[in-house]
C-alpha cells in the first residue's frame, strides 16, 4: 500500500494525511503478517476447543443417524464411569510421581555436571541421550528391560534371589514401571534448564559464602535453590503439562492395562474417540482434559507473573 | 570423602541412565542368542539391522518423516518469522488481544486436540497424508513467541536505517531482523525436528498407509503386529529410526545442548 497514490492523502492538509495514512498502513501490513499463523491457529486452536465444547453436547452420530442434542448426558455417562475416575486417578498418580522425581532427579544432576567432577560431559551426555530419542523408541528398549523372565530386571532381580515378577502385567506395579520411564526420559531435559540457571548464578555468591564458612548443603538450600525459583516453577509447568500430554509410551507399553491400571487421561481419550468412535463421549473427556491445561496456564499465570516478563 | 562419595553417586547415576540404551546396543549388534546373555567376546553382527530392514517398508518411513519434519520446519519458519516481525515491531489495533490468543497454543497443543483435528482433517480429505500429519503444527505459537522476543531485541536504528534506504517491510525482515536472529533460528530449528521427528500419537490417529507413515508409527507397526519378530531385530529397528537424530545429536552436542537451553529460557 503506497501512500503517494492514495487518494484519500491528498484531500485533507498532506503533513496529516501522510500521517493518518502511515498508521492505516501499520495496521495492514500488521495484519496481513499475522494472517497466515492466525488462519492456522484459529483452525487447528480455537476452533477445536469450541468445537469439542459443542460436540460434548450431542450424541455420537453413527452411520445412518446423525448427531443429536443430548444436553449433559455425555456427562453423565462420565460421571458414572468408573473407568474416567480411575483414569483420573492414575494420571494424578502418575503426575504425582513424575513430577517431583524428575525435577529433583534434574536438579541434582545439574549441580553434578556444573560442579568440577571428573567425566562431567560424559556424564551430561548420558544424562541427556534419552531426551533426543523417540518415546516410542525408547518404550520399545524399556518394554524388553522389563520383559519377565528373561529381560534385564528380572535377571538382576533373579541375581539377588528375588522371585519372578510381571513388572507390566501386575496393577501394582506396572504404572510405577511407566513413571520410571517417564522420569529417564525427562530429567536430562530439565537438567538443561537447571544447568542455564546455575551457570547464570555469580561465581562471588559461592566465594563470600565459603570465605564466612557455609557449608555447602547450607549454601546450597539457603542461597542456591530459592535463586533457582524461576527455572523450577518453569520446569514444574512443563512437567504438569508433560504429565497430562504424554502417553506414547503407554500405546507401546501396556495399552492402559492391566485392567485400565495404566490408561492415563488422554490415552482414554484416544481409546474412546479412536477405538471405540464414540466422539461425542472422547469430547466431553477432552473439555475436562482441557479444563485442567486452563487450570495449570492460570495457575502459572499467578505464579510466575512477577517474575516473567512477555513484554 | 563426601567429594569421592559424591562423584560415586553421580557415576552410579549416570550408569544407571546410560543403561537401557548400551542394553539396547548390545541387543542390537549381537546375534539372538546373546540378547540376554552378556558374554564378553559374544561375535558381532549388523544381520539384526538387515532382517529389520527387509521386514518393514523402512526406506518409505525415512522419506516420509525426512518430508513431514522438513515441510512442518519450513513453513514454522516462514509463518512464525512474520507474525513475530508483525507482533514485534508492529502497533496494530488488537495486537495484544491477538498475542494472548496465541499464546494459548503455548498450554493447548495440538496434541490434546486429536478428536476434533481428526474431524477437520476428514472434511478437509487430508487423512492418511503427510499434509494431514503437519498442518496443526505449522503455526507454532512457541516459535512465534521465541522470534518475537528475539526480534524486539533489534535496535530500532538499523530498521530505521534500512527503511530510509528505501526498503520495504519485508525486505528489512529479511535483511535486518532474519540474520540477527540466526542462532535462534538454529535453535529452534533443532528442537522442532526432534520433536516432529519423534512425534507419535498424532500421526498415528491420521495415518493408515505405508505411503504416509512416518518412522515412529512405522516402528509401532512393525513391533506389535510380527509377535513373532525376536527382540534383537526389534530393538535394531528401534536403534535404526532414532539412529539419524541419535548420530546428529552425538556429532552436534553443544550446539544441542544450546540450542534447547536458548528455547527454554524465555
Amino acid at each position: 500500500m503506497n501512500h503517494q497514490n492514495d487518494p484519500a492523502a491528498g484531500r485533507s492538509t498532506p503533513a496529516a494525511g501522510a500521517a493518518a495514512t502511515e498508521r492505516w498502513r501499520v495496521h495492514v501490513q500488521g495484519w496481513l503478517m499475522l494472517l497466515p499463523a492466525a488462519v492456522l491457529l484459529v483452525v487447528f486452536t480455537h476452533f477445536p476447543v469450541g468445537a469439542t465444547i459443542y460436540h460434548s453436547f450431542f450424541s455420537n452420530p453413527r452411520p445412518g443417524r446423525a448427531a443429536v442434542w443430548v444436553g449433559l448426558d455425555n456427562y453423565r455417562a462420565m460421571v458414572e464411569d468408573p473407568v474416567f475416575w480411575q483414569v483420573l486417578g492414575n494420571n494424578l498418580w502418575f503426575a504425582a510421581g513424575t513430577i517431583p522425581l524428575s525435577i529433583a532427579l534434574a536438579l541434582l544432576m545439574a549441580v553434578w555436571v556444573n560442579g568440577r567432577l571428573p567425566g562431567r560431559s560424559l556424564l551430561r551426555l548420558a544424562f541427556f541421550t534419552p531426551t533426543v530419542l523417540p518415546m516410542i523408541a525408547v518404550a520399545n528398549i524399556w518394554l524388553f528391560f522389563y520383559t519377565p523372565g528373561y529381560g534385564l530386571l528380572e535377571q538382576l532381580t533373579g541375581l539377588i534371589g528375588l522371585p519372578s515378577h510381571n513388572w507390566l502385567g501386575s496393577r501394582q506395579t506396572a504404572l510405577g514401571c511407566l513413571v520410571v520411564v517417564t522420569v529417564w526420559k525427562e530429567a536430562g531435559f530439565f537438567m538443561i534448564f537447571y544447568l542455564a540457571a546455575l551457570q547464570s548464578l555469580s561465581p562471588q555468591l559461592a566465594e563470600a559464602a565459603a570465605l564466612m564458612g557455609a557449608g555447602r548443603w547450607y549454601f546450597f538450600r539457603r542461597v542456591t535453590f530459592p535463586l533457582l525459583m524461576p527455572t523450577t516453577l518453569f520446569v514444574l509447568v512443563n512437567a504438569v503439562i508433560n504429565s497430562f500430554r504424554l502417553v506414547d509410551h503407554i500405546v507401546v507399553m501396556t495399552k492402559g492395562g492391566p485392567d485400565n491400571a495404566t490408561a492415563l487421561l488422554l490415552y482414554y481419550i484416544y481409546d474412546v474417540g479412536f477405538k471405540f468412535w464414540d466422539q461425542a463421549y472422547a469430547a466431553a473427556l477432552t473439555l475436562v482434559l482441557l479444563v485442567i491445561l486452563a487450570a495449570v496456564a492460570l495457575g502459572q499465570f499467578l505464579l510466575l507473573d512477577r517474575r516473567v516478563h512477555y513484554q | 570423602m563426601s567429594r569421592a562419595l559424591e562423584t560415586a553417586g553421580a557415576w552410579l547415576l549416570g550408569i544407571l541412565w546410560a543403561l537401557p540404551l548400551a542394553y539396547a546396543v548390545w541387543t542390537a549388534f549381537h546375534p539372538a542368542e546373546y540378547s540376554t546373555r552378556f558374554t564378553p567376546g559374544a561375535p558381532l553382527t549388523l544381520e539384526n539391522f538387515a532382517k529389520a530392514w527387509a521386514a518393514a517398508p523402512f526406506a518409505r518411513y525415512f522419506v516420509n518423516t525426512t518430508l513431514l519434519v522438513a515441510m512442518i520446519l519450513a513453513a514454522q519458519l516462514v509463518l512464525c518469522t512474520l507474525a513475530a516481525y508483525a507482533f514485534a515491531r508492529f502497533a496494530f489495533a488488537g495486537r495484544a488481544a491477538a498475542f494472548l490468543l496465541v499464546l494459548v497454543q503455548l498450554m493447548i497443543m495440538p496434541d490434546v486436540l486429536i478428536v476434533e483435528n481428526y474431524r477437520t482433517m476428514s472434511r478437509l480429505g487430508l487423512l492418511d497424508t503427510l499434509a494431514g500429519i503437519g498442518l496443526p503444527y505449522m503455526a507454532s505459537a512457541f516459535g512465534v513467541f521465541l522470534l518475537r522476543q528475539t526480534f524486539k531485541t533489534v535496535p530500532k536504528e538499523l530498521d530505521e536505517a534500512a527503511r530510509v534506504e528505501g526498503a520495504g517491510p519485508l525486505e528489512t525482515l529479511w535483511r535486518v531482523y532474519v540474520p540477527l536472529a540466526r542462532p535462534v533460528y538454529i535453535a529452534y530449528g533443532l528442537v522442532s525436528v526432534s520433536y516432529h521427528w519423534n512425534n507419535f500419537l498424532w500421526p498415528l490417529i491420521v495415518t493408515n498407509s505405508v505411503q504416509s507413515r512416518p518412522l515412529t508409527v512405522g516402528l509401532q507397526v512393525f513391533s506389535s503386529v510380527d509377535q513373532g519378530v525376536d527382540w534383537s531385530i526389534i530393538t535394531a529397528a528401534t536403534l535404526m529410526t532414532s539412529g539419524p537424530l541419535l548420530v546428529a545429536f552425538l556429532l552436534f552436542q553443544r550446539q544441542f545442548v544450546q540450542s534447547f537451553m536458548r528455547a527454554g529460557i524465555r
